[in-house]
């Protein structure tokens, strides 16, 4: 059983629709999203232990922090929108990361200050073109002249995959997260015409209604990129030039290295 | 938040981003604890050529402890006795120290951010957005 993505409602302010179909929906599924993403993608995997020993660097959206521990001789500091995440990663970590809550477009740190960043699977949560560019010019403000950045995001052509989305269908889409509930609800009373008399029906009818009711289907807004979209992005910037770019696993990344 | 990480943040605010007040942010309130995690000399010694020594001093002052050198340690060298000693005070302060409640204040505007459960947070209300 899966439940289909869906278009997202046209011309909501930007703000409120990251908070609506990101930020709350993060909070919410933390800890079962959390189990879910433990394993590193090998693009990412590659960048940090390519870095020079004992460099400094950022997380921007580092979730539940399944990459701050990959290379034990790099220091960075990791950030999420989530306060929820980054409880995850505080307790995965056994306080032994270096974390805070805060906005991808507000990062507390000094400008220049680091030597690389990764952001991976956040961009694309930014509701309109100009905040993604935005967010992307943000990261590098914060990185040394020659630092690289790693942005990784969720791609349009993903035909092969499990929900098959390709060149040309709808790039701003609802995607839905199924969320297990442990304890089901007690169904309200239903009065007036859907009522049924007949309490063997009835008694089926409930029994039905709690196995759904154990289930609770939440949407997150991705933007889908597609092929050159994500360079052209971090080009937008105006400050960085691009070192590489590919395809893995359903998404688009690109590394690109400060002016 | 482990002391370490104080070294690296600031106020998030806009209008602070190039002022020099917004770093290190004021610590006050703070509940500490001292929790055990692996030393690594090797680290630790590159780590003090990154760090901001005077913000190092600023926030240990925070935090009631006015005993760090005035200038940074430099060419420590983890297997030289005298340096290992250094090197384990500044584990134990860097590393191991974790505030796990207090109050982050930034000298620039005075914007007050909260670290609980030894977390801190940084968002801002949308006003300051």
């Amino acid at each position: 059983m899966s439940v289909p993505s869906v278009p997202i409602p046209k011309n909501l302010d930007p703000e409120s629709q990251e908070e609506d179909y990101v930020h709350n929906v993060y909070n919410e599924i933390a800890s079962h999203f959390s189990q879910t993403r433990y394993k590193p993608w090998p693009i990412v995997e590659k960048f940090l232990n390519d870095r020079e020993d004992y460099s400094i660097g950022l997380d921007v959206g580092c979730g539940n922090g399944k990459y701050l521990g990959v290379n034990k001789k790099l220091f960075i500091v990791g950030t999420d929108r989530s306060s929820g995440l980054i409880e995850c990663a505080n307790e995965i970590s056994g306080g032994c990361y270096n974390l805070g809550v805060a906005d991808g477009l507000s990062l507390p740190h000094q400008e220049g200050r680091f030597d690389f960043a990764i952001s991976i699977a956040v961009v694309h949560h930014f509701a309109t073109a100009e905040r993604r560019v935005q967010a992307i010019s943000h990261i590098l403000s914060k990185i040394r002249s020659g630092g690289e950045v790693l942005i990784y995001c969720w791609a349009l052509e993903q035909e092969k995959s499990r929900r098959g989305y390709k060149e040309g269908d709808e790039q701003d889409i609802l995607i839905p997260w199924v969320l297990a509930k442990k304890s089901p609800k007690k169904i309200k009373e239903r009065k007036g015409k859907n009522d049924v008399a007949d309490p063997e029906v009835k008694a089926k009818q409930e029994e039905s209604h709690s196995d759904t009711e154990k289930d609770e289907t939440i949407f997150r807004f991705y933007h889908l990129y597609k092929k050159g979209e994500l360079s052209e992005d971090a080009v937008r910037t105006g400050v960085c030039t691009i070192v590489k770019e590919g395809y893995e696993k359903d998404n688009w990344w690109v590394i690109v290295q400060k002016n | 938040m482990k002391f370490l990480t104080t070294n690296f943040v600031k106020c998030a605010v806009k209008g602070c981003q190039s002022s020099t007040e917004s770093f290190p942010l004021k610590y006050s309130d703070c509940q500490l604890v001292q929790e055990e995690q692996e030393y690594n000399p090797e680290f630790l010694v590159h780590m003090l050529e990154r760090l901001d020594w005077n913000a190092v001093i600023q926030v240990a002052r925070d935090l009631g402890n006015d005993s760090l050198p005035p200038t940074k340690p430099d060419s420590l060298d983890p297997i030289m006795e005298e340096d290992q000693a250094v090197l384990k005070d500044l584990h134990t302060l860097l590393v191991e120290t974790q505030i796990v409640e207090g109050r982050m204040t930034c000298n620039n505007c005075q914007h007050v951010y909260h670290i609980k459960n030894s977390i801190p947070n940084f968002l801002l209300p949308p006003h300051l957005c």
